[in-house]
């Protein structure tokens, strides 16, 4: 019961976040600054970890498949099925609901808890289109941080194949080429744009609705993760079977 | 002026405001009192808003709040200023931000004309060289008085004050008190201080109401608070020795 009354509570916040809209000089300023901090503050980690986990596909698929009778293009033909389909869209989506997940959910508790929010009600500025709807439009650049992610995922996994000495630089660029399909791009962005607005959206429920002090920010912020991650996890898999299915 | 009528509150069925009935007058510095968890802090909120009363009534200039619409209520809330228990300082914004916020947000004047307004009202509550400060570089007493600014700032028709003195030392919560005295009488509005500092009690209470479990135990001034035999009122008042003290001089003085 408790969990049909937060989720109709949610979809009740969203319908808030794009009432009354705030002035667009201001909104302007803070789309800016939410592109700065959600944007362009997580480029570092993303191609940090899409370059390496693009490298360590690419070694274990060699691994795996060294059979004379499997061809060499395999590598690269896994690692970009795995990085498009999977690597980059999904799994750097759970890994940002970590980092800006818990950054929007912390940022919006801690201005609950120190009246910030109530102050901007007082004045008679809907909080939640001033805090929660400069975020979704900021996220909307989100597929750009993907596609960074997957360019850097084949470069990391063409990297070790061709340095670890398991593939030539033809071999793997074969494997990138053959049997690509672009409709696999679009079902990636497509799901890329659904947990970008997921992931703008259940931490900010998480921040803008806690209750009590410090210790319940903290707590907010690890249920925000938990349960960001739970639903990308399952829209992942209704997409997947809607759309590959 | 606000007139507050039959003003019930409830959370979780418990009741937290018991029937309150007050009226507010302009130009006056109206005092609430209260120990901590008489309902001081949620009969302010639900004078602005942020709570809904399950009975009773606001009137706002003759207006009833809950009969506005929407956009009334809007309205109403820009003419409100509030000065927070912990001042609710924009953190990410310098003081000069937060104090030009409510007028970025509320009007179209020329970034000049609000520049100048907020150097003036900055100005007034003696803050010259804060501007570009952020609120976690500054003292407790310059936050209040940026909070007191920002509240101003937007010439509010009521001005509400949720324990402005909390944290501060009894040297700058004089001279807080004393800054939203004079504001109040300057400006002409109805400011209304939820408090339990009893200096400010005595320096700038013109009107006061004592709440006790969510009831109006006592209505008056700070005159009159020492002449008062209501036992609630004295156990709360003198609970200190030292006012104790100084309400036995004033009865002995009076005999």
């Amino acid at each position: 019961m408790k969990y049909f009354e937060a989720i109709g509570k949610y979809f009740l916040m969203i319908l808030e976040v794009f009432r009354r809209p705030t002035k667009w000089s201001i909104m302007k300023t803070l789309i800016l600054k939410e592109i700065d901090d959600l944007i362009y503050g997580s480029l570092g980690i993303v191609i940090f970890i899409s370059f390496f986990v693009g490298g360590v596909v690419a070694i274990q698929t060699a691994l795996n498949t060294d059979s004379p009778l499997l061809p060499k293009y395999l590598v690269g033909f896994a690692t970009r099925q795995s990085v498009i389909l999977e690597f980059a869209p999904t799994f750097i989506s759970i890994i940002m609901a970590g980092k800006i997940g818990s950054y929007i959910t912390s940022s919006i508790g801690t201005m609950r808890v120190t009246e910030q929010i109530d102050a901007l009600e007082v004045m008679g500025i809907n909080a939640l289109n001033y805090l929660v709807f400069p975020k979704i439009v900021a996220l909307l650049l989100y597929p750009f941080v993907i596609s960074i992610s997957m360019y850097l995922g084949i470069l990391g996994g063409w990297t070790a194949s061709v340095l670890g000495g398991f593939n030539t630089s033809t071999q793997f660029i074969e494997g990138l080429q053959i049997d690509f399909k672009p409709y696999h791009v679009f079902y990636a962005f497509s799901k890329t744009f659904i947990f970008a607005f997921i992931l703008a959206t259940i931490p900010s429920y998480h921040g803008f609705y806690m209750q009590g002090g410090a210790l319940e920010v903290g707590k907010a912020s690890t249920t925000s993760f938990v349960w960001t991650s739970v639903v990308i996890i399952i829209i992942n898999y209704i997409l997947t079977q809607m759309l590959l299915g | 002026m606000i007139v507050v009528e039959n003003l019930h509150k409830y959370f979780d069925g418990e009741p937290i405001l018991k029937g309150i009935s007050t009226s507010f007058e302009k130009g006056k510095t109206n005092l609430v009192i209260g120990q901590s968890g008489s309902g001081k802090t949620v009969f302010l909120k639900s004078l602005l808003g942020l709570f809904t009363p399950e009975e009773g009534n606001i009137i706002y200039n003759g207006e009833t709040y809950s009969e506005m619409d929407d956009s009334q209520k809007r309205d109403l809330r820009q003419k409100m200023g509030m000065v927070f228990q912990g001042s609710a300082l924009f953190d990410s914004m310098t003081v000069e931000e937060n104090v030009m916020f409510p007028l970025r947000m509320f009007t179209n004047d020329p970034i000049s004309e609000m520049q100048e307004r907020v150097d003036f009202v900055l100005n007034r509550v003696n803050l010259t060289d804060a501007h570009h400060k952020f609120p976690s570089e500054i003292s407790g007493g310059m936050q209040k008085r940026v909070a007191i600014a920002r509240a101003i700032v937007n010439k509010p028709q009521y001005l509400f004050c949720d324990e402005p003195n909390s944290g501060l030392d009894p040297k700058t919560a004089i001279v807080i008190d004393n800054l939203v005295q004079e504001i109040t009488r300057e400006y002409d509005i109805t400011t209304i201080i939820n408090t339990h500092d009893m200096n400010s009690v005595m320096e700038i209470g013109e009107k006061i109401i004592f709440l006790k479990d969510g009831y109006k135990a006592w209505e008056g001034s700070n005159k009159e608070i020492f002449k008062t035999d209501n036992e609630a009122v004295t156990n709360f008042v003198y609970s200190s020795e030292l006012f104790k003290k100084v309400r036995q001089m004033y009865i002995e003085e009076r005999n």
